[in-house]
């Protein structure tokens, strides 16, 4: 026995240390990474982020540099905060406040302490800061844009959240990342990788050179350059002409499906949400809760499409065979339907074929083929699916898959979406009539409308609408390269084309909109629309609306305008189209009276009646504001710099 | 094959070869622990790695010198290697130099040499000399005694010092007297004394007053020997006291740093805040020392890619705490490895010492086990916080001429005796 005890003791002792040891360095060991171990500095290096140019290769968003003060809590030491806080110009309860902030977060890891230094500041600073253990200087690069509009497309980049963060090891605390529009949509492409050095420190948080002689340093790789589609010139005459008005206009080129203008007003400077103010000006447009700034409405306004909808309703009636080109039917002012079923229409009466129809938007005779469509079957439920399916394949109450981050799908009903509606009633096409005339159930969004007119003007089918036209060395997705076919065939296209071409023609309804030497076909829209205020169901002046695409028989560009409370479609929405149309195929607007009128009057007073708490009178009896003199002087100068 | 040739194949060559691994394996790390830069030269004596290379080639020296000797003069002349050892530690008191706190040094040159290193292998061969008298008995109090004080005056001497961990070392010396006859009421005294200061540390006086004499109660009821009364109830007495005493020795006797350590050790303190700060303050070693060894994973960062190594996290890593660079630098394969070694030539050794005819042999053979097991319990435990922090290196892996040499001189002393078993004079 006595000869044992220590042997035993011995091999007790080397087991308990294997064990120990494999507890230690096995199980509860978490692998070395280099990025976490902090013996290793990390020295990042970012790259230049990608340009943005538009589709005539002028830059849109380019850099400036900034500088960050960023802090390490477990480093600092002892410092001379009175010196510290005059250098950066805070007090030093802000100081204080942020530190705890900063402590909060992670003692070890980086903290922006305070953002976007000026370059004064930073070469102040700059050779002092080696007095402040724990805190240092990060150089970032900040967009400098070149426009102030496009805000909605081009969207913007900001400080990646503690959830981003989480989510995506990529990024740490105080990188950038796009927040909005293209840069949100393509930041992967936009950001680079950025680079990282590591740097061996010793226990007194000193360098001691580079980690195992920079074998696992990384050089950041640039951003790659990106082209969109939108033509600058066509943007911010969009978002001039868009002046004290709200809603979108959203421009398409038919062949490709590119996006060339893309309006939502009232919109943003891109610029206020850059550098040291950013914040307070992004507070100030995110509350803004009667403009909406920071909406985009060419994407999320979404609104009945009115009298455009005629479009998809005759070619559906075409395709079924339920009317021919030559149906006609007499108008006399108002549609008689069911018992006491009264439609009123604003045609002016007479007989109307399929092109009249459409030239002079009545209501009567789209209720007919409308009403006929839905008895294609014996069952109301399934001829309204067969409708909507047709409806559906312009790309309308679906996401339309475009590569920017936002959307909305709008509504197209089917035959089920009724059946919930009324379960114990025998529905038919007159029970939901309004969609005959693009109101009651159909919901749609500027894009929408646009994408709509694009098929039309390409007979028949439509590429997804896209913002990206080229990624430097990379090709674009090629879902916007595949066009996406309608259920309709081409040859019924020919007579809707020629009766959106007779609105601008004798008696159509943009008959005074007509540009010369420009073969437009479009349809005016004017949807009526209603407010609770202060619990009543209100009526508001309706909603201006404009579709449009020329040249006729190879359209170069299919537009959509959304004007909210600019009332009947040819007063404003139909002004900014002809503008737009002709601004763009020519680059010079001869119709300037078009343009002045546009820029003298403002909906501004519109937007404030539901808000002014008095009553109010809509439409004809709205009255109309102008902007005064000195605004207007303002305007045209700037008109004349585009 | 002549008596001649035969001779040298008499030492115990798997010892060696244990020897010579865990020092060439301790220099290796040695190097890792202490090179600046990416320039190494190898003979740079201005440098630790390249002192120990300095250090490594004069043992090869000492080697042969002590395996040339007679075995019999370290039979005949222990006693005056271990008077001349004493001495030399006295004399720290009037010609030491101090060195971090510790009077432990001799200058001479611009070398330091640490008596107290040479003083283990001397007392060994003082107490193999005592026990292997036959006149001797580990049953007899008066030679418990005479035992006692042999172990007793270098630890003292180095307390004087104050070089409280290689005094504790002494304590070994109760494996090799167990071995040779001491009665086991010693070793369950030890083990109780310890286990009441830790409880009464821990739970508290009346916690532990209280179990105590519960369990000598129950021990003496159950008991089918005649009671003794009287034994039972001193035993009670004196645990009770002791109980009591703790808090009072604990308070007064230690000095500020050991008691924090234990503090530490035994979860004392409840504030976790201030248990954080304690740990990245007062133990900022053991901190860094057990996270650099985590920090190694199952194979390590490679040889000289330790990142906490290369810049010198944990203070003093080539001498107490170069284990934390072979866990940093080869992980749990490369700590596996040393503790497996560590436990051949211990087992190797006490293996050996059983075979021996003579009880001088026999007995220092265990002395040597003993004192290195110890070092390799305590330096290795608290590298890895399993023990209190105390100071002492790891046998032939820490840096330091002295020690090196003074473990050197122990095991190659017995590995002569050993050579000598077959030809008994």
């Amino acid at each position: 026995m006595r000869q044992f005890l220590l042997f035993f003791i011995i091999i007790l002792v080397g087991i308990t240390f294997i064990g120990r040891l494999f507890y230690l360095q096995v199980y509860s060991a978490e692998g070395h990474n280099i990025l976490d171990d902090n013996a290793i500095r990390k020295v990042y290096d970012y790259p230049k982020r990608g340009f943005v140019y538009d589709r005539n290769k002028k830059l849109l968003v380019g850099n400036q540099p900034s500088y960050d003060v960023m802090v390490i809590p477990q480093e600092v030491k002892p410092l001379d905060t009175l010196e510290f806080c005059s250098l950066l110009k805070i007090t030093k309860d802000q100081f204080k406040k942020t530190y705890k902030r900063a402590y909060n977060y992670s003692p070890r890891l980086p903290y922006v302490f305070l953002a976007h230094l000026s370059k004064e500041d930073y070469a102040v600073l700059q050779e002092k800061m080696r007095k402040y253990e724990g805190f240092y200087i990060q150089k970032r690069l900040l967009r400098d844009y070149q426009t102030s509009v496009a805000a909605n497309v081009l969207g913007f980049i900001a400080e990646a959240t503690p959830s981003q963060i989480a989510s995506n090891p990529y990024y740490i605390m105080g990188d950038l990342i796009g927040k909005q529009g293209v840069e949100l949509s393509y930041e992967e492409e936009l950001r680079g990788i950025k680079g990282i050095k590591f740097i061996q420190k010793d226990r007194f948080n000193r360098d001691i050179g580079p980690y195992q002689n920079g074998e696992f340093d990384t050089i950041p790789q640039q951003g790659k350059d990106i082209t969109i589609t939108i033509d600058r010139t066509l943007q911010e005459y969009g978002e001039l002409l868009m002046t004290n008005k709200r809603g979108g206009i959203v421009a398409l080129e038919p062949k490709t499906g590119e996006i060339l203008a893309l309006v939502s007003a009232p919109s943003y400077d891109p610029n206020l949400l850059v550098g040291r103010k950013r914040s307070e000006n992004y507070t100030k447009l995110y509350r803004d809760s009667i403009h909406l700034p920071l909406i985009d409405k060419s994407l999320l306004r979404v609104h009945e499409p009115g009298s455009p909808f005629k479009a998809i309703v005759a070619l559906t009636a075409l395709q079924e065979g339920v009317i021919t080109p030559q149906t006609s039917l007499f108008c006399s002012g108002v549609y008689l339907y069911g018992r006491r079923g009264k439609m009123g229409c604003h045609c002016g009466g007479g007989n109307r074929d399929l092109i009249l129809g459409i030239s002079k938007s009545c209501n009567s005779y789209f209720a007919n083929a409308y009403r006929k469509s839905l008895d294609i079957v014996s069952n109301s439920s399934k001829s309204m699916d067969i409708w909507s399916n047709h409806v559906k394949s312009f790309g309308l109450g679906e996401f339309l898959g475009t590569d920017l981050p936002i959307g909305k799908k709008g509504n197209i009903p089917d035959g089920a979406y009724y059946d919930k509606w009324y379960p114990d009633f025998k529905w038919v096409g007159s029970t939901v009539l309004s969609n005959a005339i693009g109101q009651g159930e159909i919901l749609v969004t500027p894009i929408h409308l646009a994408n709509m007119t694009a098929a039309i003007a390409n007979r028949g089918f439509y590429y997804t609408p896209h913002i990206i036209k080229h990624i430097q060395g990379k090709e674009i997705d090629s879902k916007y390269t595949t066009p996406n076919y309608t259920t309709i065939d081409k040859k019924h296209f020919e007579p809707v084309i020629q009766g959106l071409f007779n609105v601008y023609e004798n008696n159509g309804t943009a008959q005074h909109l007509k540009v010369p030497g420009i073969e437009i076909c479009g349809k005016t829209g004017t949807s009526e629309n209603f407010a609770i205020i202060e619990g009543k169901r209100t009526q508001l002046t309706d909603h201006s609306l404009f579709i449009a695409f020329a040249p006729k028989d190879d359209p170069k560009i299919a537009i959509a305008v959304f004007v909210e409370n600019g009332y009947f479609g040819s007063r404003y929405a139909g002004r900014i189209a002809s503008l737009m149309i002709e601004k763009y195929l020519k680059d010079e607007v001869s119709r300037t009276d078009l343009e002045n009128w546009i820029l003298t009057y403002s909906l501004e007073h519109e937007y404030q009646k539901p808000f002014s708490g008095k009553p109010f009178k809509i439409n004809r009896q709205g009255g109309q504001e102008t902007v005064s003199p000195e605004e207007l002087k303002i305007l045209k100068d700037k008109l004349k710099e585009i | 094959m002549t008596r001649e040739t035969n001779r040298h194949f008499k030492f115990d060559w798997i010892t060696i070869v244990l020897f010579l691994i865990l020092v060439g394996f301790g220099w290796m790390n040695i190097l890792s622990a202490s090179h600046i830069g990416d320039t190494i030269d190898y003979l740079d004596f201005t440098q630790p790695y390249g002192k120990q290379l300095l250090f490594i080639s004069l043992t090869l020296l000492l080697i042969i010198l002590i395996l040339s000797l007679e075995s019999k003069f370290y039979v005949r002349f222990s006693s005056v290697l271990y008077i001349l050892s004493m001495v030399s530690m006295v004399g720290l008191f009037l010609f030491g130099k101090n060195v971090n706190g510790a009077t432990a040094w001799y200058g001479i040159g611009g070398m330091t040499i640490q008596p107290s290193e040479f003083a283990k292998a001397a007392t060994a061969l003082a107490i193999a000399k005592h026990l292997s008298d036959l006149q001797i008995d580990l049953k007899n109090f008066k030679d418990q005694i005479k035992a006692f004080i042999i172990i007793s005056i270098p630890a003292l001497l180095i307390l004087l010092q104050n070089d409280t961990g290689s005094a504790l070392v002494y304590a070994a010396f109760i494996f090799v007297f167990y071995r040779e006859g001491l009665p086991k009421v010693y070793l369950i005294l030890g083990f109780s004394l310890t286990l009441i200061t830790m409880s009464a540390l821990k739970f508290g006086d009346v916690t532990t007053g209280i179990v105590a004499t519960v369990i000598i109660l129950t021990y003496h009821i159950t008991r089918r020997k005649k009671p003794q009364i009287l034994k039972t109830f001193s035993i009670i007495l004196a645990c009770l006291v002791l109980s009591f005493a703790v808090e009072f020795l604990y308070e007064n006797i230690l000095q500020i740093h050991q008691k924090d350590r234990i503090s530490l050790w035994l979860r004392l303190e409840k504030d976790p805040a201030k248990i954080q700060e304690m740990q990245r303050d007062i133990l900022y070693n053991l901190y860094e020392s057990e996270k650099a060894i985590s920090s190694g994973g199952l194979t390590g960062k490679g040889y000289l890619q330790g990142t906490r190594t290369t810049g010198k996290f944990v203070p003093e890593q080539h001498t107490d705490y170069i284990f934390s660079t072979v866990g940093e630098e080869w992980g749990f394969v490369g700590t596996a490895f040393v503790v497996i070694i560590f436990i051949l030539l211990l087992l190797r050794i006490l293996h050996l010492s059983e075979l021996q005819k003579s009880q001088f042999s026999r007995v220092y053979g265990y002395s040597v086990a003993a004192i290195l097991f110890f070092h390799f319990l305590i330096n290795i435990g608290m590298v890895m916080g399993l023990i209190p922090t105390i100071g002492i290196p790891l046998p032939f892996f820490s840096y330091g001429g002295s020690g090196l040499w003074g473990f050197t001189i122990l095991l190659f002393i017995f590995i002569k005796l050993d050579s000598n078993r077959i030809n008994e004079w």
